[in-house]
């Protein structure tokens, strides 16, 4: 059984030394096939007397299965190198940038007035729009604002013909609604509006956004209490200091003005609050009987309060943009900003 | 209205210092928009006198002066063109500093000492002028402190008043809110008035009452014009923001800002015949006190004497009647215009005067015999001369008078939510100046004769709160039933396509909604658009017809700033000629793309974008609606855009928009370098979206077919793709176009359109037969229809 050591030795050396699959699959066939050379040695046990069958027999058995082992392990290894390899090839760098789209935005006016909506729809508010190009009547006189009274000249109007006007204001909108709807009613009109005034600090057309509330109990409390969280929710400051100071529209009595401490400065002065570390911020009021009574609505049953502001000034303090024609000129590099 | 703080204290005087005092008014509604001090900050500066003054011995604009500083002569060098003996002018001393921290130190000029510096105002920050040196009265103690002298521990205080408030256009208005506000009485100046001491009158008529129902007049005969304004009122003047003229305008001048009550005084010498208050004759002109003649219209009112117009009531004096130095003799006018016929007429001719201001938001009714006893008291005092009687005409039906207006607890609780003391209400009220009596649940008020803006409840309920301040108001929340709001799932939100625009790369625009004309006529030659009376420029005169021209515009800013890829979309309303406002406005969409198709990228060099990036992003849009296959695209001319690039798109059969690319002479014109393509559509057309419902999903598999044929380049594949559908029997579920090919081994006037077309049933596997005959249809109807072959 010499002859088994040797073949084994050289089997095994075969095995190990081979780099390919079909280079074991022919010492596969080479050793182990029907006419292999194992096979021969097995065929051969016939001369061997019937004592030494079973020891010889079994040895060659035991190399066989060994054989066959170490066939099936090189394979494998040679089969998980080539796959390794081949992943190795296909190693991409991961840092590149992605094949997206590069997304767009939406302007800074719209990202603000959407945020003002939400915070008023929260709480029942419904958002209504109106025509830019407005009666006199529905942008005046319905306000309380009758002609050749001084709170005209206050609103350097655009006029289109003597009765027609590009609207000043969204109030336009809240009597619209209070002559079609019945109260209670909780409406804020967004919008663009038109003023005929045009320098560093007013744009000959900007943006409103103009609430009412009409209802049978309602009060200047009410009108306090929502402005402030309205201003807080909208700076996302809790703590923000918020002051009402008593003004004049034709369409609210009593109204106000309402200031903001300065969300620049925090209060102490600085330039963008002319040194007084307040901000005038918006306008509100309950509502003038008189506006009811023009507008069908019963003045002794219902009472309620209106309150407006420029949505640049809002925008421009969120966001602390300094030059309010930016938001006209509609420069990509103010744009790409806001996305 | 711009006031002495020093003024004010002499009326009231609370203890509160300047920027609290500003608070508080600030607070009451007087809003302040600016605290000054009359003067700058400056120490050891006194009156002095130049006692001597002569030429600098080597320097031709320089004089040497000796100067009294009352306690010493000392020797200035002095380069003001008014330095003269006898001239009393302020003079910082050796130590003083004056405004800047300036030290005024000894000092050699040009070789001659000087112990100080004689001052111009400008140096003193009392006003700008620098042009010499200040002058002071003759009768200026030498010696006294310039501060002390002039009583320059002031501050002017500027109250941006609302127009409601023309009560609080003098001093006397503040003073009474100052009053109210610290509970302090207010003390108005006491004056013994002046006796007539002749009886010379004038006779006055009142031809158009309702415009004039007051009018109060008095002769001052033998006054001497001559003699100067004293330092007091000039300086009470120049803090409240007016320039000394001549004692008699100064006097009048004075009156309006410490009452309010606008005043004239006429040279009576140059007046003839009796006064009237009557609307101007058709041809009457009137040469104003500004220098400039007015054609009158009829509608305005004049104050005439026999000889014609003397005055624009209530706006401006006439030029040939104003007093002069010569003056001796003077016509005092103070009357009540009505301030709804006087509203708009200064501005008419283009004039707004403090006159004119006060008596178009209204002044005091009952203020004008007040104010012709202050003036004559004053110009006796200044300029001399003797009164004669009060002349006094009215027409009482057409004074204003005005209702009690009553004020009900219950409804103070429901508008300020918080019941207000009755003492407090009392208090209140009757220190604006209101009767007060107490009624059933309420209070009955009268209203003073200087408000004009209280005529209801909620105008009292406005003061009591205003007085009792904002800030002490009570702070609630709104309170109400919770009704859930309709929200149709059948319309597509707005926000949702300007999201899926972000997503795409487009950037949000906000363009002006007005345009130039020429811009407009550009892309809608057609239409005349809706235009502005009153434009700011010319090149914002007209309504948009479409939101195209701005968008382009705001295109062409970008790409001339170094960015080539643009991707942009507004919407808004377009102002279509005979929009009127009781019609629903259209809400418009635009886009505009141009540039390379994606970002410089390293994936590949970016192809340019070409009408069918617009498409797929507008398609993309529409798909929202669920409803895509409503829309077509049709092709059609529009001008400014390219004729063969550009179609008309359908939701239905309504026409709800367009795209195209921009006419290259267009975009030549607006320097564009290159190809733009622009949509619009009408949102509000094409905004009902299918509500989504459910189809049972086949159990049996799909069989797909290609076909490839070739037509006349003409045909449109929207007509190929009807056909299909058409012809293609009840199994075909979906239908691709998925070449299009022109060229080689085509003929030159046909193309390739290659379709897949596949088939399903829901209830069976569909046979082979059933296919065949279906794609069999599908060519005859093609062959018969269009002419089609297949492609080999
Ligand atoms: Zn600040």
């Amino acid at each position: 059984m010499e002859n088994l050591e040797t073949l084994a030795t050289e089997a095994k050396a075969a095995i190990a030394a081979a780099e390919e699959g079909k280079v074991l699959e022919q010492l596969r066939v080479d050793y182990l096939g029907k006419k292999g050379q194992l096979t021969a040695l097995l065929k051969g046990l016939g001369q061997l007397s019937p004592e030494e069958r079973p020891a010889a027999g079994a040895q060659i058995n035991v190399v066989k299965q060994e054989l066959t082992g170490l066939i099936n392990e090189r394979k494998q290894a040679l089969e998980s190198a080539a796959v390794e390899q081949k992943l190795a090839a296909e190693t991409i760098d991961v840092s590149l940038p992605g094949r997206a789209m590069t997304p767009g935005g939406l302007h800074p006016i719209t990202r603000t007035i959407e945020r003002m909506e939400d915070f008023f729809a929260a709480i029942g508010f419904e958002v209504v729009e109106g025509p830019e190009i407005e009666d006199d009547h529905h942008n005046f006189t319905a306000l309380n604002i009758p002609e050749h009274h001084p709170a005209r000249a206050m609103h350097d109007t655009f006029y289109i013909d003597e009765k027609t006007v590009l609207r000043t204001h969204t109030s336009p909108v809240q009597v619209r609604v209070m002559e079609s709807e019945k109260p209670p009613l909780r409406v804020i009109c967004p919008g663009r509006v038109y003023r005929c005034d045009s320098d560093l600090t007013h744009s000959p057309m900007f943006h409103q956004v103009e609430g009412l509330l009409i209802d049978e109990h309602s009060s200047f409390g009410d009108l306090k209490g929502l402005i402030e969280d309205f201003l807080r929710v909208f700076f996302e400051r809790e703590d923000l200091a918020v002051r009402f100071r008593p003004s004049f529209f034709p369409f609210t009595e009593p109204s106000a003005e309402v200031d903001i401490q300065c969300v620049n400065c925090g209060g102490d002065g600085c330039r963008v609050c002319s040194q007084t570390g307040w901000l005038e911020i918006l306008g509100c009021g309950m509502v003038n009987p008189k506006v009811f009574e023009m507008c069908g609505i019963d003045p002794e049953k219902y009472s309620g309060f209106a309150f407006g502001m420029g949505v640049e000034r809002l925008a421009m303090l969120r966001y602390g943009i300094n030059d309010l024609r930016l938001n006209f000129d509609n420069d990509l590099r103010f744009l790409e900003q806001f996305i | 209205m711009i006031i002495s703080e020093q003024w004010l204290r002499e009326w009231v005087n609370p203890s509160l210092d300047t920027s609290a005092l500003a608070h508080q008014i600030t607070m009451a509604g007087l809003e302040v928009d600016a605290v000054e001090p009359v003067a700058g900050a400056f120490n050891g500066v006194v009156v002095a006198e130049i006692v001597g003054a002569e030429q600098h011995p080597d320097a031709d604009k320089l004089r040497v002066c000796q100067v009294n500083t009352g306690s010493e002569t000392v020797q200035i060098v002095c380069g003001a063109p008014n330095a003269r003996v006898g001239l009393k002018a302020p003079l910082a001393t050796v130590g003083a500093v004056l405004p800047g921290d300036f030290k005024i130190k000894k000092a050699k000029l040009r070789g001659v000492e000087s112990f100080g510096m004689l001052c111009a105002e400008q140096e003193l920050e009392l006003s700008d002028a620098s042009d010499g040196l200040m002058e002071l009265p003759a009768d200026a103690p030498v010696g006294s402190d310039l501060r002390e002298y002039l009583q320059l521990n002031d501050s002017t205080i500027e109250i941006g008043l609302t127009p409601n408030r023309a009560d609080c256009l003098s001093i006397a208005g503040i003073a009474r809110e100052v009053g109210v506000l610290n509970d302090l009485a207010v003390t108005a100046p006491a004056f013994e008035p002046v006796a007539s001491a002749h009886d010379e009158v004038r006779e006055v008529s009142l031809d158009a009452p309702a415009r004039c129902p007051r009018y109060v007049g008095r002769v001052l005969r033998g006054v001497d014009a001559t003699r100067p304004s004293p330092l007091w009122l000039q300086e009470k003047l120049r803090r409240c923001g007016l320039r000394s003229i001549d004692p008699v305008v100064d006097v009048t001048n004075y009156v309006l800002l410490e009452m309010g009550q606008p005043m004239h005084a006429f040279d009576n010498d140059k007046l003839s015949g009796g006064i009237v208050a009557r609307e101007a004759q058709s041809g009457e002109s009137l040469e104003l006190l500004d220098g400039q003649t007015i054609e009158l219209r009829t509608d305005s009112l004049v104050i005439a004497d026999q000889n014609g117009p003397v005055a624009l009531a209530g706006i401006m004096g006439g030029q040939p009647t104003a007093v002069s130095a010569s003056t001796t003799n003077l016509f005092l006018e103070a009357a009540f215009f009505s301030p709804i016929e006087l509203a708009g007429q200064a501005r008419s001719y283009g004039l707004h005067t403090d006159s004119s201001h006060r008596f178009e938001r209204g002044v005091d009714i009952a203020g004008q015999r007040a104010a012709i006893e202050r003036a004559t008291r004053l110009l006796v005092d200044i300029v001399g001369g003797e009164a004669g009687p009060m002349i006094e005409v009215e027409n009482a039906d057409h004074l204003p008078s005005w209702s009690d207006v009553e004020v009900r607890a219950e409804r103070i609780r429901r508008l300020l939510g918080f019941d207000m003391p009755a003492d407090e209400v009392e208090r209140i009220l009757s220190k604006l100046g209101l009767g007060v009596t107490a009624i059933d649940g309420g209070w009955r008020c009268s209203v003073p004769s200087w408000r004009f803006d209280i005529a209801i409840e909620a105008d009292l309920i406005e003061e009591l709160a205003r007085i009792h301040g904002y800030d002490n108001l009570p702070v609630t929340h709104i309170q109400g039933a919770l009704v859930m709001p309709s929200q149709p799932e059948g319309r597509l939100n707005i926000r949702t396509l300007r999201r899926q625009l972000a997503a795409n790369g487009y950037q949000e625009a906000i363009t002006f909604s007005f345009v130039d004309p020429k811009l407009q006529q550009l892309f809608d030659p057609e239409l005349e658009p809706i235009a502005l009376a009153n434009p700011i420029s010319a090149d914002l005169a007209v309504m948009r017809t479409s939101l195209i021209p701005g968008l382009v515009a705001a295109v062409a800013h970008n790409t001339k700033r170094q960015q080539p890829r643009v991707r942009l979309f507004e919407t808004g309303q377009h102002f279509l000629p005979g929009f009127k406002p009781s019609d629903t406005p259209d809400k418009m969409l635009a886009m505009a793309i141009t540039g390379p198709r994606t970002q410089e990228s390293w994936t590949g060099s970016a192809q340019p974008v070409d009408f069918f990036d617009l498409k797929g992003d507008l398609q993309s849009l529409m798909a929202l609606t669920g409803r895509a296959q409503d829309f077509r695209f049709e092709a059609a001319r529009r001008t400014g855009l390219h004729p063969g690039q550009c179609a008309r798109i359908y939701c239905l059969d309504r026409a709800v928009g367009y795209i195209g690319a921009l006419h290259p002479d267009e975009q030549r014109k607006m320097g564009l370098s290159a190809p733009v393509y622009v949509a619009e559509v009408n949102l509000s057309l094409i905004s009902n979206t299918r509500v989504p419902e459910f189809v049972e999903l086949s159990k049996f598999p799909e069989v797909r077919r290609d076909l490839a044929i070739v037509i006349d380049k003409a045909i449109t594949s929207h007509d190929i793709l009807e056909n299909v559908r058409a012809s293609a029997g009840p199994y075909l579920t979906s239908l691709r176009l998925f070449d299009v090919y022109e060229g080689k081994g085509i003929d030159p006037k046909q193309k390739s359109l290659a379709l897949g077309l596949t088939f399903r049933d829901q209830s069976r596997t569909l046979s082979d037969e059933d296919v065949n005959q279906a794609v069999d249809q599908v060519i005859d109807s093609l062959e018969k229809n269009y002419k089609a072959g297949l492609r080999n």
